[in-house]
This record gives C-alpha cells, structure tokens and sequence, in this order.
C-alpha cells in the first residue's frame, strides 16, 4: 500500500496546475482585452457621427478647428504606406541578401558573430533610431540631395528598413535553414553554381517563410511610432516623392493623444486610427503566421 | 590515354583528413571503365568519404583537407585549371536518400541542361524527347508519362531515387556514383534498381557504395574492401567473396565484425 499523500500537496499540485494554465491562456486574455479597450474609445464616435467617406477619403486633417472639425485621414495613411513602402522595398532585398550569405555563405564562427549583432540591431530603442534620423540622416540629406529638409519619406523610410531588416533577416534565415540540406547536395552535384543553387532551388524551396518575413517586416514597419515621428518631419500631406515630409497613422496618435481632451471626438478618432493600425497589423501577421504553418504541414 | 581506357577512375596516394581525423588513408584504387565497382566495409571506413572525392563534393565542408591525386578519365581533378561543373558532369552521383528537387519529374530531368547552358533556348520538343529517352533507360517511361507536371518529391521512394539516376543521364556523364542507393529502399525496389544498374554497365563506369553484401555480390564486378580510412583488397567480386587474400576481409565477409 502507498502512503496517503497529505492534503496541502494536493492543493499544491492543483494550485500550480491552475496557474500554469493561467500563464498559458494570459497571452489570448492580454490581446482581447486591448482590443476591447481600444475598441470601447473609440466606439462611441465609430457609431455616431463618424464618416468613413471623410475618413478615407478626405486629406484634411483639422481635428482642433474651432469652425470646422474634420477628420481626413488620407493624408496619413498615404504617410504610412510610403514610409512603410520604401522601407520594405530597402529592406527585403537587403535583409534576404544579409540571410542568404549568412546561411550559405559563412562558416561557424563569422555566422555566430552576425547572428549575433542583428539581433543586437533589433535591440536598439526606437527613440534611438529618431535620433539618428534627426541628427544623422537630416543633414546628410540635406547635403546630399541639396533638399531644404531632411526631415521626409526618404529619411524614415531608411530608418525604418533598418529597425525591421533583423526580423527579415532572421525569418529568411531560418527559412534557407529549413532547406533540406539534400537539395543542395543535389543541384551541386549536377554541377550547379552557387548562384544556381541559389536562385533556382533554395529561393523557390524557401519562397513561403521569405514572404513570411516580409510580412512581418511590413506589420514592424506599419506599426512603428517614435522613430517616424523624429524622422518624418511630421507635415500632413500627400508625398509626391520620397523628398517630401510625412506624417503617418501612428505618429499622429503619439503626437495628439495627450494634447486631445479624454473622450472627446478628436481623442475617440485617434483611437480609432488605433483599432484601423491594429486590424492591418492583426491581417498582416496572422497571414504571415498561416504562411509559416503552411510550409510545416508540407 | 593509355590508363584512361582501361581505368575511369585512379588515386595515387590520396590522404583526407575532417579537421583532426584522418579518414582515408593512403588510398589507392583503380576503377575499370564499363564495370561496376562495389566499395564495402563496417560504418565509418571512409567509404562514402572516398566515394564524394571522385567529384569533390566533400570540398562542400570547409575543415576538409586532401592529398595525394585523383585522376579521372586520365585527368588530375585537382588541378587548378579543371572546372568543377564540369568535373561534376562528368561524374553523376546517386545518394542515399532519393534527393529529387521540389519541381515537376520533367524539370528535375532537365534541370542539368539548363543549369550547365543557363542562356540557351533548349526547343521544347528537344526537352521532350531527351525527357522521355532518361525516362525508358530507368524504365520509369510508362509509370510516369501521364505524370510528368507532379512534384517529384511526392512519387514513391524507389520512383524517387530512379528518378535520381534519370535526370543524370542527359549530361551524358561517364562515371556514376551511388551512394547506398537502396538503403532507404524496401526489397522489392531494391531489385528493382539493381536491374537498372547492370543495364547501366557497359555505358557508364559506376561506383557503389553499398553496407549490404549480398547486393555487392548480385551487381557488382570488381570488389573493394575498407577499413579504418585504408583499402584493405580490391578484386574481383567473385574472388574477394570466395578466396579473399587478408584475413581481415576473410573475417568482415563471414560478419565477424562490422
């Protein structure tokens, strides 16, 4: 006969159990709650007197007018697609490039230190990279293009390629690291080039976790605040080139929301250019996320 | 050309090491052009090794380091001026598992061509016929016609690995290296790609490595026996399975070890 186990242990073992499960299902209680919260501000205005038409379609932003409040948001979500847009189109070759090489072209210990400094890369504060971009990259281009201000598309969206390149870098290379390493004894054996190997077999074989990674370099990108706010020049207008100063969705929340009084119209429709930031980054990764099961259930 | 047409493959001498560990040592070894070599020994012998030198695969691995000489088809493949892509299509290899790319059954039979004359417009019916030729030599033509647009990766292992063997033939290489080529196989492809590499002597000069002794005695002509990185016999297969000369071969045979 076993000995009886003594009561606290029981409670102890059903004590942690509930915790445990606790922790688990926090992640799902932590996202529905925000969504709730953002959703809560900003619902009483998103279901009276809010005009999508303006909102959409209006580049006038003039939420403090004392005649004429109007709330276009057009002007920052062009802000937000541009920024977003140049830094991916900087990013994603740069990053899947930085991950090919790492992958296939280096050896133990140079692979380690890379690894290592992107993910370092990753780790800098955001208001880091504003600063840069406000002290940097301003003059420089200032300097370079012979531009009354630096302060524009072009410098943000630098800035920002750089802020996303790590997770693209990562994801890719994880992507070619999935691989099996038999399809490359494969083609080199059939007398394949490097580049061949490259460009015919392991692009194609790893395309669904490199279009992963730009997505999730997007959804970094959409998402990203303080730097943009530096580096932007933060002028509501539509850009004609990458010359000219921005504002985007999320700069426009970090700049108003404490100057906006607390359920006001003005603070409700910042939020909900929070519930339209959220829903973009929400599709974007759970995209990116159905992309990656994709390629394990193969 | 006088060695060359007795011989497909000579090593003179040829030492490897994995960083520290040497794994062939002192090797030399004669393989006649039109047979079928067997390569057999325990694990670890450094057969497969001494099989990914005859197209310098092993050089994949930045820590490996050789010496001595390899000659194939009377050419020293270490010498500076010899193309590896060239080299490698030349000399084909089969590995152990059936490796098929992630594209169609027909792009992996042409992938070679089009990889080895990356600018050339190769005319469709031209790719056709050449598909359709490598298909018949593994006898995969009537199983497969109607499926040539599928991924090959998702064929039946022993369609696989013939697949493997097709899509070195329209490179017209010399010499086939086959790295266990069954042992991901059950028995009845076993056989199967057995058949199919006697009816690829005589074109091809082939190289197997191969765990199983029963099938170096079923394919092969000439024998060699390795152990611990040194060839240890190399005859006839017939001879080395009957009256094998060193003891340490007499004793692998009758599976004292190994």
């Amino acid at each position: 006969m076993h000995k009886q186990r003594r009561r606290w242990e029981v409670i102890a073992e059903a004590a942690m159990e509930v915790l445990i499960r606790l922790c688990g299902v926090s992640a799902i209680l932590f996202i529905l709650s925000i969504f709730f919260f953002v959703f809560r501000e900003g619902a009483g205005f998103l279901f009276g007197g809010f005009d999508p038409r303006e909102f959409f379609g209006s580049i006038e932003w003039y939420p403090t007018s004392k005649t004429n409040v109007r709330y276009g948001a057009l002007a920052l979500i062009a802000g937000t697609a541009s920024v977003s847009l140049l830094a991916m189109s900087i990013a994603v070759p740069f990053g899947i490039g930085a991950a090919i090489f790492i992958s296939e072209f280096c050896g133990g210990r140079l692979r380690e230190i890379l690894k290592i400094i992107i993910e370092l890369l990753a780790a800098i504060p955001s208001v880091v990279w504003g600063f840069i971009g406000l002290t940097v990259m301003n003059p420089i281009i200032m300097r370079l293009f012979d531009a009354p201000i630096g302060l524009n598309v072009l410098n943000g969206g630098i800035i920002v390629a750089l802020m996303s390149s790590p997770i693209i870098v990562s994801i890719s290379e994880d992507a070619l690291k999935a691989v099996p390493d038999t399809y490359r004894e494969a083609a080199l054996a059939l007398g394949a080039t490097k580049w061949q190997l490259i460009y015919r077999v392991l692009l194609p074989a790893a395309k669904n976790g490199l279009l992963a990674a730009g997505l999730l370099g997007v959804g970094r990108a959409v998402g990203e605040t303080m730097a943009v706010l530096m580096a932007t020049g933060h002028s509501i207008n539509i850009p004609h080139s990458v010359m000219d100063s921005v504002r985007t969705l999320t700069a426009t929340i970090a700049a108003e929301l404490g100057e906006a009084p607390v359920h006001s119209e003005h603070y409700q429709v910042l939020f909900i250019i929070g519930i339209l930031l959220f829903s973009i980054t929400f599709v974007i990764n759970l995209t990116a996320d159905l992309v990656v099961r994709g390629i394990r259930g193969r | 050309m006088s060695a060359g047409a007795v011989h497909s493959i000579e090593t003179k001498n040829l030492n490897l090491w994995y960083g520290d560990f040497q794994a062939l040592r002192n090797v030399n070894f004669r393989v006649r052009r039109g047979e079928i070599t067997a390569l057999i020994g325990p694990s670890g012998c450094g057969k497969t090794t001494l099989l990914r030198c005859f197209n310098r695969i092993n050089e994949r691995y930045g820590y490996v380091r050789t010496s001595g000489e390899i000659k194939i088809l009377g050419q020293n493949i270490y010498a500076p001026d010899v193309s590896l892509i060239e080299l490698r299509k030349t000399v084909g290899m089969v590995f152990q598992r059936p490796n098929p790319l992630p594209i169609s059954v027909y792009e992996n039979i042409v992938f070679g061509l089009r990889i080895h004359s990356p600018l050339f417009k190769w005319r469709k019916s031209v790719l056709d016929d050449i598909v359709e030729k490598a298909l018949r030599d593994v006898f995969l033509w009537d199983e497969l016609k109607d499926r040539l647009h599928v991924r090959a990766t998702t064929l039946q292992l022993d369609q696989q690995q013939k697949l493997c063997i097709a899509r070195l033939l329209p490179l017209k290489p010399e010499i086939i290296l086959m790295d266990e080529p069954c042992s991901a196989l059950d028995s009845e492809a076993t056989l199967a790609v057995e058949e199919l590499m006697l009816t690829l002597a005589g074109r091809y000069t082939v190289v197997i490595v191969t765990h199983n002794m029963a099938q170096a005695r079923r394919v092969s002509h000439e024998c060699a026996f390795m152990l611990m990185g040194e060839l240890i016999e190399h005859t006839r297969t017939e001879d080395l399975f009957l009256t094998p000369k060193d003891p340490r071969t007499a004793d692998y045979i009758e599976g004292r070890y190994g």
